[in-house]
């Protein structure tokens, strides 16, 4: 076990500060940073327990990054150690978006940052098409049929028949619950 | 109250969202735009935008920013907090659970079920992100010709192909914004 003084505290809130506030990207650019700090840099947790915390991060509810920070946390100091990773992964964001965000209000009716806009609104398009095929791809190789009738009915129920998103999220799980525990369908 | 409701909307997005920043657009999308109509849907993907060019978890970036549009900063921290509370409660008891039990059969299994759920839900939201780009219409519009947006659709497929050929994200959407101020003022 590690020691949790004050110092520790501050070099966790530290360096998990730093890295959320310069990756661009999701969970899986920040957590191979968040290991060379932790696991390289301080030697705070070993390198399989920081593999298992990952797993089971990516497979709970909620967003990846903000998972592993609050994984990690606990599992080298407890709840004190998980509130200190999550606050130190979320506030960088928070704080960014928020000067972003009243900077977009006065600029945004401007007509030429409306093309510029405009012109990445295509470009992000492209962004999500792109993770669509990518998962689709994946998941119709698997040549699993359940998952496949999922896919295609919730598609089918929430854009032609404008079904609450929650509701199908709901039966989806419940269908899981019941039929999909085998280790084939992760 | 607005901040309750956001503080709650966006819990109920985390607890269902499974599989990454991605995963939380259309369910985002669904509530702010659809259900809410606190945001329209380019706004919206104005939010999409940034928080891929803004460091941090996308997902973070994106309850943060439609926060702060809706209600101001007190307005983004209660977003951001219904984002992560129920995160702290579920990865804490799971990492207890998991090294007590070892296994989580039927966890798993709820997890393979919204996974798939997930990807048709990131489908149709991409259904109604190209309606946007190439028709600037939020529902499927009746004449197909007449709204079609050529240079849209231009940036669009070229930002696609980009992506395909692994080029790096604030790249394609930097050049995309560029493409559309220089079409958007020559033609």
């Amino acid at each position: 076990m590690i020691k949790t003084d004050k110092k520790f505290y501050w070099q966790l809130f530290k360096s998990t500060f730093i890295v959320s506030m310069f990756t661009v990207g999701g969970g899986y650019v920040i957590i191979p940073l968040l290991k060379a700090k932790y696991v390289d840099e301080y030697h705070w947790i070993t390198d399989e327990e920081t593999l298992n915390m990952v797993a089971i991060a990516q497979s709970t509810p909620g967003i990846m990054a903000v998972n592993t920070a609050i994984m990690l946390g606990y599992r080298m100091a407890g709840v004190a150690g998980a509130l200190t990773g999550m606050l130190a992964t979320v506030l960088p964001p928070l704080i960014v978006i928020t000067i972003v965000a009243t900077f977009y209000d006065l600029v945004a009716s401007n007509e030429y940052v409306q093309l510029v806009l405009k012109g990445m609104q295509c470009g992000a398009t492209a962004l999500l098409l792109n993770v669509a095929i990518d998962l689709l791809k994946k998941q119709f190789s698997k040549k699993l049929i359940l998952p496949i009738v999922i896919i295609l009915g919730t598609f089918v129920a929430n854009l032609f028949f404008g079904v609450n998103i929650m509701l199908l999220v709901a039966i989806d799980g419940i269908i899981g619950f019941f039929l999909l525990r085998d280790k084939k369908y992760e | 109250m607005i901040y309750w409701l956001l503080f709650f909307e966006f819990a109920k997005i985390s607890l269902v969202c499974v599989g990454g920043g991605y995963a939380s657009m259309p369910l985002i999308q669904a509530a702010v735009v659809d259900t809410y109509h606190w945001l329209s849907l380019s706004e919206f993907i104005d939010i999409f935008t940034i928080s891929q060019m803004t460091p941090g978890p996308i997902g973070i970036n994106a309850a943060t920013f439609a926060g702060m549009k809706i209600a101001g900063l007190l307005g983004a921290v209660c977003a951001t907090a219904g984002f992560v509370t129920p995160s702290i409660f579920l990865c804490i008891a799971l990492a207890k659970i998991i090294f007590k039990y070892g296994d989580l059969g039927a966890i798993h299994g709820i997890l393979n079920g919204l996974r798939p759920a997930v990807m048709a839900l990131i489908a149709a939201a991409c259904v109604s992100f190209v309606l946007l780009a190439v028709w600037n219409a939020e529902k499927m519009p009746k004449d197909l010709l007449g709204t079609f947006d050529a240079k849209g659709a231009v940036i669009l497929i070229a930002a696609l192909i980009a992506v395909r050929m692994k080029i790096g994200v604030i790249k394609v959407l930097l050049a995309s914004g560029v493409a559309g101020l220089i079409l958007g003022l020559v033609i």
